[in-house]
């Protein structure tokens, strides 16, 4: 097995350094997150780089373990990718370990397309040195209205209530998103949640209440498990990214229903990691998949927020169906009033231990 | 015979004794590297892909450079602290040097992540002083203190003190859920906080269990196929291998399509009226599946060897027993089971390792309660990025496979006698 796929690695080498010899400029690594979401990048970002460059883009589905990946490479000295796609809180990590190459945002990305300079453009306290993000997206909760003919769940707390709302609870396995939602579910102020959740109460609170309905939780790792799960009727409610939801609404016409309540938003975005093969032009990729027009070119595809204020005007409709896009969006005024924002920080702090904790409840 | 021998012997002189010597030498040694040279390829793939891989493991999980490393002058100026009070204004001018040169180098981060396992919160006092280090003069020391409170607190130091040596034993110490305070002492974590030894103890005896079901379902089969005439077996033993090729991760969904909450089974019984609608079976996403979905992937490698080892027991054998009077029930387990011990040894030592390391098919079916220690090994390599501690649960789950391997054979080794005599 190990033998043979040497030796096909080498007959692909072999075929890319002729590939590479016949095309001017070599292609491109981009590193994401697979399926629906690979596919809106490669529709907004990718495909448009390369009719505009030439250079072609090779898709890699690994950032899901994107910053151990990158971690590897570089202790190997074998880095091979030229852009990651990370989250916000693995971003700042491989950005204080010098794994992520440092930006002069003002020289390297496009002001907005209003002419909004570039650091009052993107999110607040976003660009954070390494990172540029692209999208706002959510975790949240949705149901399947087949599970409730009369009343419906609408807040975070109706999701802890099983007397009220019965039925399965389909979660993310880790305590991030869960541990907050339970202490805003337990009565907790959504803006208060870090700092109780900062305190040994706190924590203990957020598990006990996480207790209430241990027996009740299917756990998923996997991002198209929740709207899979809510579609055989598996669980009654799910939490989900928002993404994923939209999906099967618009798309698949699943009967599903979004509560917006408690929505816990992050970024997601690119770094590009410290000896990419190809720094020039993945430069000249992030420049250009992070300019005001393309990510508001993204949500034609997917229902993900753009990370730059000047791109909101330009969101229109979806594609594929034609449906409105904003009213899905997680960072649309009506959607937006009571979020929660994932505090990466807090994360990167506590993680470890918290997880730690979340592993050893799981076991009980 | 024996004098002519003798004699012979005796007609050589001692040179040519001695040459006679040299000359076996010379060609046993040939012979040797000949099949030096014939193993050469596979020792060295052995060496490259399994043993080094090992070595580096065992080492990773002691191995401890981020901090004496990346922060070097404060390893070295904490060397003589006597832990008693806060250090000296030295100390802290040696912290700044080197926050400040972290910073700039990008590595304080490693050194951040390092003491994090040890203590939360450690990541960002470290790197958001070392966000203003580069700004601060001299005096250092309660300029430090007001940009984090947290290095007011003795602890911070002893732990820094603690991991800034090159090698490290708090992997293992959390890997055995146990924890070191600042004052040195190791002890338990609090019961609600304990994973590993749970899940080290879980997958050994579910492991164990799939052994057993699958000696338990493998055994008839296999003694249908060694007993049948060799056309029908062969036909039959297509259903063992059939499903053998079939791709690991294609049984495992087959299972989840058929066992769970709106699964094939659950409709049967429902659709029998056996099981309420509202009160299905959950047979999966917890040990129950793990185990079901386990034996029916193991069982083959429990058939195969009990299979050819029940194809060398002569059926006379049960026949003689029978016409000299025992029961069925006597001849077999009298003559047929004790020699069909090495199979069953073989194919238990085999279902039982290649179990106890299995993680796909848990992390799929498993739920909460059927997870194995393998899913522990591969979220600290994955998810956490723990390498150290995703090393230190590895050799300890190496350390008990072989023991457990050694302490077998004893047993089944002398089994083996038994039935040969």
């Amino acid at each position: 097995m190990k033998k043979f796929s040497k030796l096909s690695s080498v007959i692909a080498l072999g075929a890319a350094v002729c590939v590479s010899a016949a095309t001017a400029a070599e292609p491109l690594t981009v590193v994401s997150w697979g399926g629906a979401y690979t596919k809106s990048q490669r529709l907004a970002y990718s495909d448009p780089f390369t009719a505009k460059t030439g250079i072609k883009i090779v898709d890699e589905d690994k950032s899901g373990n994107g910053l151990a990946g990158l971690r590897a490479q570089v202790e190997a000295g074998n880095v091979t990718w030229d852009v990651l796609d990370i989250l916000e809180g693995d971003a700042i990590l491989a950005c204080d370990e010098g794994i992520a190459q440092e930006l002069d945002y003002e020289k390297d990305l496009n002001p907005g397309a209003d002419g909004t300079p570039v650091m009052d453009d993107f999110v607040e306290g976003s660009l954070s040195g390494c990172y540029v993000p692209t999208i706002v997206y959510a975790t949240l909760f949705s149901f399947n209205d087949k599970a409730f003919p009369g009343e419906k769940p609408s807040t975070i707390a109706d999701v802890f209530d099983i007397k009220k709302f019965p039925g399965k609870r389909a979660l993310e396995k880790k305590p991030d998103a869960n541990l907050e939602w339970a202490l805003a579910a337990d009565g907790v102020p959504y803006d208060e949640v870090y700092n109780v959740l900062d305190t040994p109460e706190g924590v203990e609170r957020a598990f006990a209440k996480l207790d209430t309905i241990k027996d009740q939780i299917i756990w998923w790792e996997a991002g198209a498990q929740p709207p899979q799960l809510l579609a055989d009727e598996e669980v009654a409610i799910a939490s989900a990214y928002n993404g994923r939801i939209f999906n099967a609404q618009v798309v698949e016409n699943q009967p599903f229903t979004i509560i917006w309540d408690g929505q816990l938003y992050e970024l997601d975005g690119y770094i590009i990691p410290k000896g990419a093969p190809h720094k020039e032009a993945a430069m000249d990729y992030l420049r250009f998949a992070t300019d005001t027009q393309r990510l508001a070119d993204q949500t034609k595809y997917i229902s993900y927020g753009p990370a730059r204020k000047s791109s909101a005007p330009l969101v229109d409709t979806h594609k594929e169906t034609g449906v409105k896009m904003a009213p899905h969006m997680p960072t649309t005024p009506v959607n937006f009033q009571t979020p929660i924002k994932k505090d990466a920080e807090f994360w990167a702090d506590n993680g470890d231990e918290l997880r730690q904790r979340f592993n050893a409840w799981l076991v009980q | 015979m024996m004098t002519n021998t003798v004699e012979a012997e005796g007609q050589l002189t001692p040179e040519e004794q001695k040459r006679l010597t040299a000359d076996m030498h010379r060609s046993l040694r040939r012979k040797k590297f000949r099949a030096l040279f014939l193993v050469a390829p596979l020792l060295i793939f052995i060496m490259v892909t399994f043993v080094a891989p090992i070595i580096s493991m065992l080492y990773r999980s002691v191995d401890n450079p981020q901090v004496l490393e990346y922060m070097p002058n404060t390893s070295a100026a904490l060397a003589d602290w006597d832990g008693q009070e806060i250090p000296d204004e030295a100390t802290f001018a040696a912290l700044v040097k080197d926050l400040a040169e972290g910073r700039k180098n990008h590595t304080i981060g490693k050194a951040a992540t390092r003491l994090n396992y040890e203590r939360s919160k450690m990541r960002s006092l470290i790197t958001g002083t070392a966000r203003k280090a580069g700004r601060l003069k001299p005096p250092y020391k309660d300029k430090v203190i007001k940009i984090k409170a947290g290095w007011a607190d003795i602890d911070t130091w002893k732990i820094i003190k603690r991991e800034s040596k090159s090698l490290t034993a708090s992997y293992y110490i959390a890997a055995f859920d146990m924890e070191t305070t600042p004052d040195g002492e190791i002890k338990m974590l609090p019961e609600k906080e304990r994973v590993y030894f749970k899940m080290l103890w879980r997958t050994v005896w579910m492991s164990v269990l799939i052994t057993l079901l699958t000696l338990l379902l493998g055994y008839p089969v296999s003694y249908l196929l060694a007993s049948l005439p060799m056309r029908t077996a062969n036909t039959l033993m297509i259903l063992v291998l059939l499903p053998f090729w079939t791709s690991l991760l294609v049984r495992t969904s087959s299972w989840i399509a058929l066992l769970q909450g709106q699964g094939v089974i659950n409709d049967i019984l429902v659709w029998f009226g056996l099981v309420n609608d509202d009160n299905r079976l959950s047979m999966i996403y917890n040990a129950t599946g793990t185990v079901i979905t386990m034996t029916h992937i193991l069982l083959p490698f429990m058939i195969l060897p009990l299979y050819s080892v029940m194809k060398t027991i002569p059926p006379s054998y049960m026949r003689a027993a029978r016409s000299l009077g025992a029961t069925p029930f006597t001849a077999f387990f009298r003559v047929y089971l004790p020699q069909s011990v090495p199979g069953i040894s073989a194919g238990a030592i085999l279902v039982f390792i290649l179990a106890i390391g299995y993680y796909i098919t848990p992390a799929l079916v498993g739920g909460q309660t059927g997870q194995f220690i393998g899913n522990m090994i591969a979220y600290h390599m994955q998810g956490s990025l723990n390498w150290g501690l995703a090393a230190a649960l590895g050799v300890i789950l190496l350390v008990l496979v072989m023991g457990i391997y050694a302490l077998y054979s004893r047993i089944v080794g002398n089994n083996n006698q038994m039935t040969l005599r």
